[in-house]
């Protein structure tokens, strides 16, 4: 992990500097033309973001930052890993992102198990106080920030960002309703910004290098880089930064190392839990929101999961929704009620006590958990991969029926 | 009671949020996790009293987190990851193995009251499949000689 | 008038920034929701209510919205009974049920549970969940609500009321995902005043009526009639429900302007004096030594007898009706009447009324007290004298962005959630004069605790500090002057400030400081509102009749009491002859001659003038056991039946006092009929009638006449909804739950349809009396000032005979400042022995900060004052318990 002086020798907080010559609206500016949109899953303008935020002196204050790094979704670690191994540059981008909506205080919210994440930002905190990056009047520009590191005691729904405001004003961390957006009442009820821990740490290099430049390491429409990750039966799990719209196929075989000595690939989930499969045929796919979107999946938060021809992919998702079922937040009925018997329905289909209509349940589901019918977008997520697993697995789903269990669990047992 | 080294910690707590004492509270129970391993009644009692809150308004914000633990758990808890990558790579072999060679069942504390058992939701570690957390430490890359080197060392 | 198009065809609907469901519920649409409560707005959480909208008439596959959470909008294509959104709606219910036990046949809320009516309504029939239900521990709530966790459907509404509308905190939601759990944080009472709301609350059977539990009965084989509350002066209507000849319950009457949904539990659990073992149920006559059941023949004999005797005097009662009063009145002569009081709580009254009409503003309705901007309270503790008002000035306390603020904000005005998380509890002004502690003390902006004329002082210096033609306050302290400089600014700036000011304190001087107040607040210009607090159901009835005095009625040989309970035997120890009209056998009972069992609230009919000058009628809601009769019914029989029906009396009563002229409107007359039918007090579905009385006779019993309504009790009569003020029980097809008032409503949430303000007292922009300044209160050496501390459960004497709210009584006490304590040298818990004009009270001894220097708070209700309060007395400790 790089200390300041080593971050600043190798051109940290030349972004700030940069940022703290310029106006709020110029900043934002920088970043609405770079076209970096949000890592935290749900791919919106950076920049136009910040742009709801009232400025000026007839604004009302005090306002905020909060950094989202609860990253809790399985298949997901690219932000601790950006926060272990880099921290000053995740602070570099909070005290540009906050001048760029003239916020006077910044929370890092972060999930409890990430704790050797959370003392090297602490630390880098500290660093950073002391050298005058952040504080009273930072580098004599008048603007002045602190940020304090909130760290979580577990729940996703506390990474959807305004559960994560309910969480940090001490409340049960239930979502809000949107309209209205944390932007014009959000944390104490102030203009607040949610943002990624990724994204931010996009920032400080838009701002030292330019819009142009962060577009070009793009091959795609989608400014910069990307944390890609894979995870699964691969042979070389792990995370790596790749221009924006690198194909699948180059992350798994080029950085992943491919498929592990006696497994085939079968699908994937590009971009954690809450995504819908793709399968092999869709390796040629290059990771950017508008081709994952077109076919039929979300980028989310580019980590991969492998599926592998020796997982049985209805156990798989009884791991998956046994996840969203236990995390659900328990504040709707679609979601509170409709997660636990999808679960239920996947352990009958495993335990061989499944029946046909069970098949047309989780379908049913799969439509009624769906955006807009639930109050926050974590059942609606939950709902992507039992969906395209309905769809491109439906014959596994039938042989638990028809073989009265799971053939994998039969074949472990021969 | 709190001792008054678990007061001042929560009282720093309520001041580092500023006017906004109900903040401060799931860091008020940690505090007292910290020490105790788990938050009693008496304990959040406390904590209501020192944040101007009443138990049940700080009740309903502690039993919605599953990491603060409302009831006794032994002396190191380990929470085994049971989401997807590590469902992939190894959860059922390593629980199996604690099961079979250390005594551990989930959701329950072993009778000398050294270790519990909890399964938690993917640790961010799928890189490192399969994982846990140990005390508030991650450990990645486990298999069942690592699991009991690891877990010898907690006694 | 905007237009919206439902299911393809148009409708007209009334009213800017409501939501798309209340619209629906409005035009009649069957919409089902459970998250959603008209008073306490949309959260979006259960997503029962979703409809679809379509952009444009192309659009043909529209899009699922929650009703509650959409704002209706002038155009707006929407549709209820699209196949899809249908659907949705019943895999709501679907969901829902997955955990519900299904228990309907023996849970408490079967037949007027909401969500039984909501899975009717969405058609969802068959169970298709196969696996197992979770279950959960219930809690011990206390002796008025039960709990039954298994039943929940996690609608939130619970907490919502209760934490978010009511501000108790001892009520929340544990866990998270299908392990919500509502409760308390450990068995116990539940603290709110208002807990028993949570029973209409809660759409499911998790909050149930544990005293209706106990001698329990169905919905439908209740007779229910509309009813006004007796148990403080607030007038809150309700729905008492008999059966078999005992009362059962008593649930909230919807009245837009007074209560609206809710009501205190005082009021919801106080009536079981009703039912008590104490009540007189047949004429008593003395012989001898001893009382002794007698006809009525004999008894109205006797009567007369006593009656001729001697000088008389009728002494009549603020908890009486206005008709059984003015009945007395006519028995005895005006000049011979007394109005029950003694002189000095009169006066109070008097100044009230006085007070009301030098108002020039208009009453405020409970809806405009919840909107005041700017609060000033003057010697009440809400809670405890007027528990209605305490919650709605919670809500007025609140600040709600205006619809500009909101939309700015980009908050729909019917967020609930979101207004909270906008506001963050933010408060507008609540200034509190008060003499200890109350329950507001948290919300107040500031707040002054002093004896009565200390606050009457600070009244006046707000008003000069707004009015300088008004008296100067020369010798205020520094504390109260910059406390006067804060109340005169924010009250000055507010948009809808209001005052607030009572008889509790005992005060004339604070009511005519606050009459000064308002007059100074109206020539700032800032059309002020006034609401009074009177302490008893009819004490503005009373004051408007007048009448002579408590003192110098005992004077008298001869007593004719109504409802001796509110006097004590010492009162009227002179007497030599009584004769009471009781419902209950009480003290002086026991020494009269003779006494006649007199009609409880639930057994007669009248009118109540309530503190905001209100004129309420009340319904006979079952015809007792005995010979129980109305009081004015024994006084016509005396008077040898002058008055043919209650109209008549009305009619009299109107001819005679004009003041009362308007409280003929409060409900339609006797002889009123709805499609030509009376309306009966009994649902249709009644069952087990025959049964009741079939070791007497097989064939059901003809129902008796009412010849004082247009209410039957039958089953038989009018099926069709009757004017508001004759509303028996909420009911309509489909909607058997109290939920069912939607449907009564010109729109949700608004007025019942043909509803009544029928107004006695009415602001008249009358000269305010003068208010001196009183001087600086000095404390004595040798004695404390004892003023009154009141009790929800406690000071009011009839609900005391409730068990579970003689069980939440506090024991009596005298409470006293600390340092009072110290100079007198008592200690907690040691007894102290009080001193008031001949007698003397054995008390304990609580101290307390909030109690001003020199004061002593004295438990009212729950021991026999002899004087009105405030008094000095004497106090002597040392004693040990
Ligand atoms: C159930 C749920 C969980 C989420 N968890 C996270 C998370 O852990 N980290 C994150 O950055 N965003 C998460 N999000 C997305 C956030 O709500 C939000 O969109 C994001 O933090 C915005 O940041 P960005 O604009 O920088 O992407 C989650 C969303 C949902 C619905
Ligand atoms: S979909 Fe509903 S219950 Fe699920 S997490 Fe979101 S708000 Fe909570
Ligand atoms: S009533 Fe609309 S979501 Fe509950």
């Amino acid at each position: 992990m790089p200390d300041l002086r080593e971050y600043a020798g190798a051109g940290g907080y030349a972004g700030l500097r940069a940022a703290l010559k310029m106006t709020p609206t110029e900043v934002q500016g920088m970043v609405k033309a770079a076209n970096l949109r949000g890592r935290g899953g749900a791919g919106f303008p950076t920049g136009v973001k910040w742009g709801a935020v009232p400025l000026g002196p007839a604004a009302r204050r005090p306002k905020y930052l909060v950094v989202n790094a609860d990253e809790m979704e399985p298949g997901v670690m690219k932000d601790r890993l950006l926060m272990e191994g880099n921290p000053h540059q995740l602070i570099e981008g909070i005290i540009i992102a906050a001048h760029a909506i003239e916020a006077e205080h910044a929370f890092i919210f972060i999930r409890l198990a990430y704790r050797e994440a959370a003392e090297r930002l602490r630390r880098a905190i500290a660093e950073a106080t002391a050298h005058g990056y952040l504080g009273e009047n930072i580098l004599g520009s008048g603007f002045s920030l602190d940020i304090r590191v909130h760290r979580s005691a577990g729940r996703y729904i506390c990474g959807e960002e305004t559960a994560l405001l309910n969480a940090l004003e001490g409340k049960r961390p239930i979502p809000r309703a949107k309209p209205p957006f944390p932007q014009t009442v959000g944390l104490w009820g102030q203009p607040t910004v949610v943002n990624n821990v990724e994204t931010l740490c996009n920032v400080p290099h838009i701002l030292r290098n330019g819009p142009e430049w962060f577009r070009g390491l793009s091959r795609s429409a989608d400014g910069g880089t990307k944390l890609y990750g894979a995870s699964g039966r691969v042979r070389r799990p792990g995370a790596w930064e790749l221009p924006m719209g690198t194909p699948l196929r180059e992350i798994l075989e080029a950085h992943a190392g491919g498929m592990e000595e006696g497994y085939q690939l079968r699908g994937l989930l590009p971009g954690g839990a809450s995504t819908d499969f793709l399968t092999p045929a869709h390796l040629d796919l290059p990771m950017d929101f508008a081709s994952v979107m077109g076919a039929g999946s979300r980028l989310g938060t580019g980590t991969i999961v492998v599926l592998d021809d020796r997982t049985c992919p209805v156990s798989l998702l009884i791991s998956l929704e046994q996840f969203f079922a236990r995390e659900s937040c328990g504040w709707c009925t679609p979601c509170r009620e409709g997660l636990p018997w999808v679960v239920r329905l996947l352990r009958a289909l495993e335990d061989g006590d499944g029946r046909q209509e069970d098949i047309a349940r989780l379908e049913e589901h799969t439509r009624l958990l769906g955006p807009g019918r639930t109050f926050c977008a974590l059942a609606p997520g939950a709902m992507e991969p039992l969906q395209s697993a309905l769809h491109y697995f439906r014959e596994d789903f039938t042989r638990h029926v028809t073989e009265r269990g799971c053939p994998w669990r039969k074949e472990l047992v021969v | 009671m709190l001792t008054e080294q678990e007061r001042h910690e929560i009282d720093e707590e309520v001041a580092a949020v500023r006017g906004h004492a109900r903040a401060a509270v799931v860091e008020a129970l940690k505090v007292v996790q910290r020490r105790r391993g788990w938050v009693s009644d008496d304990d959040l009692r406390d904590v209501a009293a020192c944040l101007g809150m009443t138990p049940a308004e700080v009740d309903a914000v502690a039993t919605f987190y599953n990491k603060i633990f409302r009831r006794r758990v032994g002396r190191h808890v380990l929470l085994i990851c049971d989401s997807v990558s590590c469902w992939i790579v190894g959860y059922h072999a390593l629980l199996e193995h604690l099961r079979a060679r250390w005594g551990l069942e989930l959701g329950a504390t072993t009778a000398d009251d050294r270790f519990t058992l909890l399964p938690v939701a993917c640790l961010g570690l799928c890189e490192q499949a399969p994982a846990m957390l140990l005390d508030g430490e991650l450990y990645g890359n486990l298999t069942p000689a690592r699991l009991d080197a690891i877990l010898a060392t907690h006694e | 008038m905007p237009a919206i198009i439902i299911d393809g065809k148009e409708y007209r609907y009334e009213g800017e920034g409501r939501n798309l469901l209340e619209v629906c519920l409005s035009l009649g649409f069957a919409v089902p929701y459970f998250c959603w409560h008209p008073a306490m707005h949309a959260v979006g959480a259960c997503r029962q209510c979703a409809v679809k909208v379509f952009t444009d008439e192309t659009d043909t596959r529209g899009k699922i919205v929650m009703s509650c959470m959409t704002a209706a909008a002038d155009g707006m294509r929407v549709a209820i009974h699209d196949p899809e959104v249908a659907d949705f709606r019943a895999r709501v219910i679907e969901w829902l049920m997955v955990n519900h036990p299904h228990d309907c046949a023996v849970c408490d809320e079967g037949g007027e549970c909401h969500l039984q009516d909501m899975t009717v309504m969405t058609g969802h029939v068959s169970r298709r969940y196969r696996f197992d239900k979770r279950t959960y521990r219930n809690q011990e709530l206390g002796p008025f609500v039960h709990h039954e966790m298994n039943r929940c459907i996690q609608c939130y509404r619970c907490v919502r009321f209760y934490r978010d509308y009511a501000g108790g905190r001892d009520l929340e939601v544990f866990g998270a995902h299908d392990h919500v759990y509502f409760g308390r944080f450990a068995d116990g009472v539940l603290e709110s005043p208002f807990s028993g709301n949570l029973v209409e609350v809660c759409p499911t059977g998790v909050f149930t009526d544990k005293v209706f539990k106990e001698q329990y009965a169905r919905k439908w084989d209740l007779a229910t009639a509309p009813s006004v509350c007796t148990l403080c002066g607030h007038g809150c209507n309700i729905l008492p429900g008999a059966r078999d000849g005992t009362l059962r319950r008593v649930r909230n009457r919807y009245h837009h302007a007074v209560n609206g949904y809710f009501i205190c539990d005082r009021g919801r659990y106080g009536f079981q004096f009703v039912n008590s073992e104490f009540r007189v149920r047949t004429p008593l006559l003395r012989d001898g030594g001893t009382l002794r059941a007698a006809s009525a023949d004999e008894a109205l004999a006797r009567v007369r007898t006593v009656l001729a005797e001697g000088t008389v005097a009728g002494i009549g009662s603020p908890r009486a009706s206005v008709e059984a009063n003015y009945a007395l009145r006519a028995l005895v002569g005006a000049e011979r009447f007394c109005h029950g009081l003694p002189e000095k709580e009169f006066t109070l009254l008097e100044a009230l009324v006085a007070l009301m009409r030098s108002a020039r503003t208009p009453f405020p309705t409970l809806p405009e007290v919840e909107r005041a901007d700017a609060v000033i309270i003057l010697g009440e503790d809400l809670a405890n004298t007027a528990p209605r008002l305490e919650l709605a000035l919670r809500q007025a306390a609140r600040i709600v962005p205006d619809e500009l603020e909101a939309a700015a904000l980009g908050v729909l005005p019917f967020d609930d959630a979101a207004l909270r998380a906008a506001t963050q509890g933010g408060t507008h002004p609540l200034f509190l004069a008060v003499t200890g502690a109350t329950s507001l003390d948290a919300m107040a902006t500031a707040r002054c605790r002093a004896v009565p004329d200390e606050l009457a002082r600070l009244a006046l210096a707000v008003a000069h500090r707004l009015d300088p033609s008004a008296p100067a306050v020369t010798d205020l302290g520094a504390d109260a002057a910059a406390l006067a400089d804060r109340i005169a600014d924010a009250l000055r700036t507010a948009k809808r400030p209001l005052l607030i000011c009572g008889a509790s304190a005992g005060s004339p001087a604070l009511i005519a400081a606050a009459g000064q107040l308002l007059r100074a607040l109206d020539t700032a210009g800032t059309a002020p509102m006034l609401r009074v607090v009177a302490p008893a159901c009819d004490s503005m009835g009373v004051a408007l009749l007048g009448g002579i005095s408590l003192e110098e009625a005992a004077r008298a040989d001869t007593l004719i009491i109504l409802d001796s309970e509110q006097l004590s035997a010492a009162q009227v120890a002179g007497a030599t002859h009584i004769i009471c009209l009781d419902s209950l056998l009480t003290e002086i009972g026991e020494r009269a001659e003779v006494v006649l069992p007199a009609a409880t609230f639930a057994e007669s009919g009248g009118t109540l003038v309530n503190s905001d000058g209100l004129a309420q009628r009340f319904f006979q809601v079952f015809v007792p056991e005995g010979d129980i009769r109305e009081s004015w019914r024994w006084i016509a029989e005396i008077l040898g039946q002058p008055w043919a029906n209650l109209d008549a009396l009305l009619a009299e009563i109107a001819a005679e006092l004009p003041v009362f002229a308007p409280m003929r409107e409060a409900a339609p007359p006797a002889d009123y009929r709805l499609d030509g039918q009376k309306i009966p007090r009994q649902s249709p579905r009644c069952s087990g009638r025959t049964a009741m009385t079939a070791h007497v006779s097989v064939h059901e019993p003809v129902p008796p006449d009412d010849p004082d309504s247009p209410l039957a009790f039958s089953m038989e009569g009018a099926s069709g909804q009757p004017p508001a003020p004759l509303v028996p029980r909420f009911w309509a097809p489909g909607w058997n739950s109290v939920q069912a008032v939607n449907t009564f409503q010109e729109e949700v949430g608004g007025p019942l349809r043909e509803g009544v303000l029928c107004r006695v007292i009415v602001p008249a922009g009358s000269a305010p009396p003068a208010a001196p300044v009183p001087p600086a209160f000095v404390p004595r050496e040798d004695a404390l000032l004892i003023l009154p501390a009141y009790h929800l459960f406690g000071s009011e004497p009839l609900s005391l005979l409730t068990p579970g709210i003689a069980a939440l009584a506090p024991a009596p006490y005298l409470a006293l400042h600390p340092a009072d304590a110290a100079r007198l040298g008592v200690t907690v818990g040691s007894m102290v022995t009080v001193t008031l004009g001949e007698t003397a009270l054995t008390l304990p001894v609580v101290p307390r900060e909030d109690v001003p220097r020199g004061a002593g708070l004295l438990s009212v209700g729950l021991v026999e004052t002899p004087d009105a309060l405030p008094a000095w007395g004497a106090v002597r400790g040392g004693a040990h318990a």
